[in-house]
């Protein structure tokens, strides 16, 4: 009998772990082949955009309760790819992203706020090339069938994250302002 | 002799200068090693003279297609007439051609042409990996082609103007 109600609170217990689940929020799944983050950099006033190849986004979304939500990006720095092999090889270096001490950039979010158009604001901690400063975005989500599209632009100083140093500091040169534009797409 | 008119001497003078300039940019550029500051400078520098020369090719084309050019002097042979015209109508093809070429091997390796850092100028066609590598081989050919033309050009107006003395080079005088 004791046997038999202990094994009924167990079944019980997990059913509603069950249950509970999908509001939970898990992770959504990532379609790294759709999803892109790239960042603009100015050149003498030049629009350039070059894609980092890898990443691995994380996202917690749930719709129906937004300020749950949370992210978290990797960036692969030795990944990212201005089209040319000599340049690819030049970002690496010290004076920009250090990409053999610093192989990763990272984001993670702290907070997701609904702002007006259906808009989210979002803050959280960016750091690249070890240095880490509180940023915040617009964020936007659309549905496609069964994928959300989470889609945004995040303006950054390069200077502030040493990004360019020595005669790259020279903004006239290359701009500080950089904009990192990504465009992740889960499916569930 | 008759001569050129005025704004076509201008045109002719003021594209050879820029001409030079950036030809000569082009090759100090290509051989800096690495990636600099100068080098990138040089890069738009380059670029934007090009595009001047463009521009410059298209109001020198529209002043010869709504004018003549002064004959040639009755002494010269006619297979010279023949040569020397061949040869003005391949340099007014290259100075379209040249710049052209540079645009959008620009454009295939993903960098607009912002004029003078202030104008962007159309994006004709996306970046473009594969067509990258094309372009840059036929923008560093049809250049070798005008340096070729040029000289031939240059050493044509010093034969008539040392060797034939007959006033052709006048024509062209500012």
């Amino acid at each position: 009998m004791r046997i038999h109600s202990a094994l009924r609170h167990r079944a019980v217990a997990a059913l509603a772990l069950l249950l509970a689940l999908p509001s939970l929020a898990a992770a959504l799944k990532t379609d790294t082949a759709k999803s892109s983050v790239s960042a603009v950099f100015k050149q003498l006033n030049v629009p350039v955009e070059a894609k980092f190849r890898k990443f691995n986004a994380q996202i917690d979304f749930d719709s129906a309760k937004p300020e749950a939500s949370k992210a978290s990006v990797e960036i692969d720095i030795p990944s990212f790819d201005l089209g040319d092999p000599e340049y690819n090889k030049e970002v690496q270096k010290k004076e920009w992203f250090n990409g053999g001490q610093f192989p990763k950039a990272t984001f993670v979010s702290s907070a997701l706020k609904p702002a007006a158009n259906g808009k989210f604001n979002v803050t959280g901690k960016l750091t690249i090339k070890g240095k880490t400063a509180d940023v915040s975005f617009p964020l936007t989500v659309k549905k496609e069938g069964a994928a959300q599209i989470f889609e945004g632009t995040l303006p950054i100083r390069r200077l502030a994250f040493n990004i360019g140093e020595g005669e790259w500091k020279d903004t006239g040169m290359v701009a500080d302002e950089v904009l990192i534009k990504f465009r992740v797409i889960t499916t569930q | 002799m008759p001569r050129y008119t005025k704004p076509a001497i201008v045109l002719h003078w003021l594209i050879a200068l820029l001409i030079v300039c950036a030809f000569a940019l082009g090759v100090t550029m290509v051989d800096i090693p690495g990636i600099t500051p100068t080098k990138l400078k040089y890069f738009s520098w380059h670029k934007w003279l090009g595009v001047t020369v463009l521009a410059l090719a298209c109001l020198r084309l529209l002043w010869r297609l709504t004018h003549a050019a002064p004959p040639y002097p009755s002494s010269m042979p006619m297979l010279q007439q023949r040569a020397a015209s061949s040869l003005h109508a391949l340099l007014y093809l290259l100075i379209f051609a040249v710049p052209v070429s540079g645009y959008f091997y620009s454009l295939a390796a993903g960098v607009p042409v912002v004029y003078l850092g202030v104008l962007p100028l159309p994006v004709l066609i996306e970046p473009n990996p594969e067509l990258k590598p094309i372009l840059k081989q036929v923008h560093y050919s049809f250049n070798m082609v005008l340096l070729a033309c040029v000289i031939m050009h240059v050493l044509a107006a010093l034969k008539h103007r040392f060797i034939d003395r007959d006033g052709m080079l006048k024509r062209m005088l500012p």
